[in-house]
């Protein structure tokens, strides 16, 4: 069992640079900071490790961090500028039973994020959810398409927190 | 209905294979609701399944960042709609977490019994209508019967059949109703009977057998590769519980088992297995009410539910065991009183991704077998 | 007797005749199947803890009448990709080829339809021409799904009637005749001169014959059940799959056709199994009629001992239905041709062999 403090100094050792901040203040739980391209590496390593052997990916979920600046355009509109979109990895172990959180920040104006999905299956849903409604591209995903809404849906990224209604989808009105 | 085939012919192979895209669509019986499957056979064998979803999707996460967090609860209890009330436990104690608040003793026993009478109303649904996909209607009026008096005691309590609105963040919006208990006890003293009943009928038969055993067989290290929970990551032999293994609320005070899988009638991990899982598992609940019943503190349910709800800046990631897997909330606050993001990790889009992995050499009737048995409700994979 | 009775009535031979066989047709069949449909939801219900239809006269006895005027001013559609010959001749050849098998079935022994020496073979053959009527079906609705359930079924009558013929032809080896009338005949007196229990007469070859007759009757009951299409054998029809297979299509009168077809269907293979192993018409304790001196009386009470053990045949099949979930239709032909049809040879070898020595 360890603790993530002692799961971020193994892994500031092996990665360096990659691995970015340890961010302990946050209720409730701690999470650590990674470079969002190096993220596969890093988890190849969490799975392979045996004192680590984290085999079981609970849960990947983006975020919309709303930290950049946000303007009221001439129709009032609220668009961002800047800002970061990440993601969220939970990872647990079933064997050693802990538990680890890991977060990728990329910048929001070009998203890209690698992809966890030949390492742990249960990524390739979530990731597709990610970018179907986030719009955050995973690199080497085997099938990166639009999962809860329509394939054709060209309107943007309904979770973002800027983003607005269009007003036709297919000739059919949309605000109800 | 809307099954359409188109022909497609490779010709860049040795022998001319045809390959025929069958469309199992929107609407069909035996979908559980509204999921298209994209079947790709050669002659009746199948090659490859692509579920497409996205139909019932209705912005559930989009709409909690506009409520406040008590606003939320009704609309949990629509996401996974067979079992409302794991929904709301799963979400109220997330929010507890977040405030880090405790909840008076009586509240704990009430909110462990609902969500046992919810798993056993849950279960006879994905029982019965696994019964009647493969052919036997009869074990699935029987098993809605025993669901009525179920859903009757949740009506005594809350008033509401299906979607409930009862359990809040701090505590429960209504005690018990005074015959409550008493009325549980003779239900868990009717309903044993009738499991056996319904082993007779449909779980030990030979035509049954012959229809599930060995389809759709899951091994155990894809299994967890690939995120499944719930009864069936136990059909295929791990003994993995997350009232055991990462308790929370008051289930380590109840005494019960974690059936498994063991591929008595075929192999470890086939439909058989998370059928039969499901079977014990409903005799389990009825244990744990049972000791619920028994311990129950007296107490006042609403004195912890705080007047209003502004955590701290901060996240959360708390999990509870479903009926069909492990339902995970993800709440980030940012210090206001609407959830700055709430992202659920539902059991059945999980478990639905490896439906291709599942059919693959399988015919076509097996497809329905697999889903069947995979038991996912649509309003859980969509939100 | 009867055709005696109306030969009489109208004094031309061909009017008695039409009359003659025309009468079963409506005096039972039709009425019949009316109520089979009525009483398989009610029996179905009962067996479901739940009570059927209630509302239509009392305890929902007029459903059927509400349902056949339901079909009758229904809108006949045929779309228009149909083969519009084919689609309109599919259920006549399927309703046909039922209700002519009730020509060789004795009902009394004061009337069949058509006494030929063929018997039970015309039975079976005519069943065959209901097979073209279920293609033509399928393939005329233009309709791939449909298509598919109706190669199935074929497949599932065709292979299921081979045990069948097995079974009879060792009947037809121990009793030495092939015409249903006279097999009914045969089996006079009581209850152990029936064929399931070996025959008749008292001879060491009766006791000899009665575990490979049981084993026959239960060859042919399930052979029979697959003929007709019903549970556990109802994958042409079944609902998780094709919704209605190969007459999903068919809308109104044309599909009421297919309905009392099937339900015709039921009674006329029960009505063989019946004649075959347990004694046709006969009674098992004697006659009313026999103690009464009245012999007028005795042709009723063997037509309705007939129906008794008919309807009972029946309901066993509903039974059946509603209990046991639908094979596979690969397991479906291994247990035609890697189960029954390996004991139907084994059973007319032995019979053969009890009957020569």
């Amino acid at each position: 069992m360890k603790t993530t403090e002692e799961i971020f100094n193994l892994l500031k050792d092996k990665f360096g640079e990659s691995i970015i901040e340890l961010k302990t203040d946050v209720p409730v739980e701690q999470f650590i900071i990674v470079n969002p391209l190096e993220i596969d590496k890093v988890c190849i390593f969490l799975t392979s490790n045996n004192e680590l052997a984290f085999d079981s990916l609970m849960n990947l979920s983006g975020v919309d961090d709303a930290n950049g600046e946000t303007k009221k355009d001439e129709e009032g509109n609220t668009q961002t500028t800047g800002g970061t979109l990440s993601v969220y990895y939970h990872l647990e172990s079933t064997s050693i039973r802990h538990k680890l959180v890991l977060k990728a920040s990329t910048p929001r104006e070009n998203p890209e994020v690698s992809s966890v999905a030949e390492i742990w299956r249960v990524a390739d849903w979530h990731e597709r959810e990610a970018y179907d409604l986030l719009g955050i591209k995973f690199l080497n995903h085997p099938d990166l398409r639009r999962i809860l809404m329509p394939y054709d849906w060209d309107a943007g990224y309904p979770l973002r927190k800027d983003y607005k209604n269009p007003e036709y989808y297919q000739g059919m009105k949309v605000p109800y | 209905m809307s099954l359409d085939i188109e022909n497609k012919t490779t010709t860049n192979e040795k022998l001319k294979t045809e390959e025929m895209i069958l469309n199992m669509g929107p609407q069909h019986p035996s979908t559980h609701g509204v999921l298209r499957l994209e079947l790709q056979l050669e002659g009746e064998l199948i090659v490859n399944v692509k579920p497409h979803i996205g139909y019932l999707h209705r912005c559930f996460e989009k709409h909690c960042e506009a409520m406040t967090y008590p606003q939320v609860i009704p609309y949990t209890d629509r996401m996974d709609y067979l079992a409302s009330m794991y929904n709301e436990f799963g979400y109220a104690i997330a929010v507890e977490k977040l405030l880090d608040i405790k909840v008076p003793e009586r509240v704990e026993y009430i909110r462990v019994i609902m969500g046992e009478l919810q798993r056993v109303a849950s279960h006879l649904v994905a029982l019965g209508t696994y019964g009647a996909d493969i052919g036997a209607v009869t074990p699935f009026l029987f098993c809605f019967r025993d669901r009525e008096k179920i859903l009757s005691l949740f009506e005594m309590t809350c008033g509401a059949r299906l979607l409930y609105n009862y359990i809040w963040v701090g505590g429960v919006s209504h005690d018990l109703h005074h015959d409550f208990l008493r009325l549980t006890k003779d239900f868990v003293d009717y309903f044993r009977p009738k499991i056996k009943e319904l082993n007779d009928l449909l779980t030990f038969n030979k035509i049954f057998i012959e229809r599930t055993a060995n389809v759709g067989i899951l091994p155990l290290d894809t299994a967890i590769n690939y995120g499944i929970t719930g009864p069936m990551l136990r059909a295929s032999g791990m003994k993995w519980d997350l009232r055991k293994d990462d308790p929370y609320s008051i289930y380590d005070k109840f005494d019960f088992d974690i059936p498994i899988g063991d591929g008595r009638m075929g192999t470890v991990g086939d439909s058989w297995d998370r059928y039969y899982v499901r079977v014990l598992e409903m005799e389990q609940s009825l244990k744990i009410i049972e000791q619920a019943i028994a311990q129950i503190p007296e107490g006042d349910v609403t004195s912890a539910i705080p007047k209003r709800i502004k955590p701290v800046v901060g996240q959360v990631y708390s999990r509870v065991e479903g009926p069909r897997g492990e339902l995970g909330y993800f709440i980030i606050s940012n210090g206001t009183v609407n959830p700055f993001r709430v992202k659920v990790r539902a059991p059945s889009f999980v478990n639905l991704a490896v439906i291709n992995e599942l059919c693959k050499g399988h015919l076509v009737a097996d497809v329905i077998t697999v889903l069947g048995s995979i038991d996912i409700v649509l309003g859980d994979v969509d939100r | 007797m009867i055709y005696d009775f109306f030969y009489n009535l109208t004094g031309s031979q061909i009017l008695a005749y039409v009359i003659g066989s025309l009468l079963p047709l409506f005096i039972f069949i039709l009425p019949f199947a009316l109520v089979a449909v009525l009483l398989e939801r009610k029996v179905s219900a009962h067996m479901q803890d739940r009570l059927g239809p209630m509302r239509v006269g009392y305890h929902g006895l007029l459903q059927t009448v509400a349902d056949i005027l339901k079909l009758i001013q229904k809108e006949d559609i045929v779309a228009e990709s149909n083969d519009k010959p084919l689609f309109n001749l599919a259920p006549v050849l399927v309703f046909a080829g039922s209700y002519t098998a009730f020509a060789a079935i004795p009902f009394t022994s004061a009337f069949i339809g058509s006494n030929i020496d063929l018997g039970i073979i015309f039975i079976i053959a005519i069943t065959g021409l209901s097979v073209a009527g279920i293609l033509m079906a399928g393939w005329a609705s233009n309709n791939k799904y449909t298509l598919l359930g109706a190669m199935r079924s074929v497949a599932q009558i065709i292979s299921y009637e081979i045990p069948t013929i097995l079974v009879v032809l060792s009947l037809i080896m121990i009793t030495g005749t092939a015409s249903l009338n006279k097999l009914s005949e045969m089996q006079s007196g009581h209850f152990w001169n029936w064929m399931i229990l070996g025959g008749p007469g008292l001879s060491l070859t009766k006791f000899l014959f009665i575990p490979f007759m049981i084993i026959g009757f239960v060859i042919i009951y399930i052979s029979t059940l697959a003929e007709v299409n019903r549970t556990p054998f109802d994958i042409p029809e079944a609902e998780s799959e094709l919704v209605s297979g190969y007459h999903t299509e068919y809308s109104g009168m044309k599909f009421a056709m297919f309905f009392l077809a099937e339900y015709a269907n039921m009674f006329a293979v029960s009505a063989i199994v019946v004649a075959l192993f347990f004694g046709g018409y006969q009674s098992p304790f004697g006659y009313l009629g026999n103690t009464l001196h009245l012999p007028w009386l005795i042709p009723i009470e063997q037509f309705f001992w007939f129906i008794f053990k008919g309807v009972f045949f029946v309901i066993v099949q509903m039974w059946l239905r509603w209990t046991l979930p639908r094979l596979r239709v690969d397991q479906l032909m291994a247990v035609c041709w890697k189960y029954l049809i390996p004991i139907a040879f084994v059973n007319l070898i032995i019979v053969g062999l009890i009957t020569v020595l």
